[in-house]
């Protein structure tokens, strides 16, 4: 169907089938442990370890730092899995520029709403939660304007 | 915590860093793409991810008392208020410059994407900003 192939050129298998292996991930972790999977506090919490700032060292970080970095160190591990198994290594062609520029940017403003794409995005529609359901909508049309701005001034 | 406890979690996170990367999601031009409206398969990505957990959030806790190796669940609380907002716009402002999210930054790496670094430092530098700026 010609429609299907203009919204999806690359078909739609690894989608559906990549996007069913996270939910099987974030339940198996509600299941195992009643954790929600959220991703990006990892990166505030794991600075209690070097940082005394009082904010850094709150109870919720505190106590979930450590199984934050072994949630982040099985991202790596599934994702050489994966590479070793069906996939294949892959290098991005994005400028450093947007890489480092974009990572702040998206660190900070994802800190500041606790959560991203996997918190509020995953998980948060899961639950039903009206502030992240709120938040995906935001940092969808927010992120839409500026990856066309940012191909507008040439970026990849 | 407990060996069982810190299995799952690896257990977990592996398969999650999995369903990243077979998603292509570890590729920052696939997400570009989608934000500038090249291709929608993204959409399929959140969409099974959330039903399916939408399911097992609901079916899980009527069917164990308590979490397999953990005592008790916890629940997703999201506060609706300024922070989450504007801080969700600044996330998706750098979303859209990079292409790249915590999750994809981390399993990235595993798949030899080593520009990754760049994006983790980045996050990293953001994340700590945020919390100097915070009391």
């Amino acid at each position: 169907m010609p429609a299907i192939d203009v919204l999806f050129p690359l078909g739609i298998s690894q989608y559906l089938i990549g996007g069913l292996f996270i939910g099987f991930a974030v339940s198996f972790l509600f299941a195992t442990t009643g954790l929600i999977g959220g991703v990006s506090t990892f990166f505030t919490s794991t600075w209690s370890f070097v940082s005394k700032w009082s904010y850094f060292n709150r109870e919720n970080f505190v106590s979930s730092r450590n199984w934050r970095i072994v949630y982040a160190a099985g991202l790596i591990i599934g994702a050489a899995i994966w590479m070793l198994t069906a996939g294949e290594a892959f290098q991005t062609t994005v400028s450093w520029w947007q890489l480092l520029l974009g990572g702040f940017i998206a660190g900070f403003g994802a800190r500041l709403s606790n959560g991203c794409t996997s918190g509020h995005g995953i998980c948060g529609i899961a639950s039903l939660q009206v502030p992240s359901l709120l938040a995906v909508l935001i940092f969808l049309g927010a992120a839409m304007i500026s990856a066309n701005i940012v191909q507008l001034l040439g970026g990849v | 915590m407990s060996l069982p406890f810190l299995l799952s979690v690896l257990i977990a996170g592996a398969l999650f860093g999995f369903g990243l990367s077979y998603a292509t999601m570890i590729q920052p031009e696939v997400v570009l793409s989608f934000l500038r409206f090249e291709d929608f398969g993204l959409l399929w990505v959140l969409g099974s991810a959330s039903l399916l957990t939408m399911l097992t959030y609901q079916l899980i806790p009527r069917l164990l008392k308590k979490p397999l190796v953990a005592p008790s669940f916890k629940a997703h609380a999201a506060t609706l208020d300024r922070n989450t907002l504007v801080g969700a716009a600044i996330f998706g402002i750098g979303w859209g410059i990079s292409g790249v999210c915590p999750g994809p930054a981390l399993a990235g790496l595993g798949a030899g994407n080593w520009p990754m670094l760049l994006a983790l430092a980045g996050i990293f530098a953001g994340a700590y900003v945020q919390g100097r700026l915070m009391k």
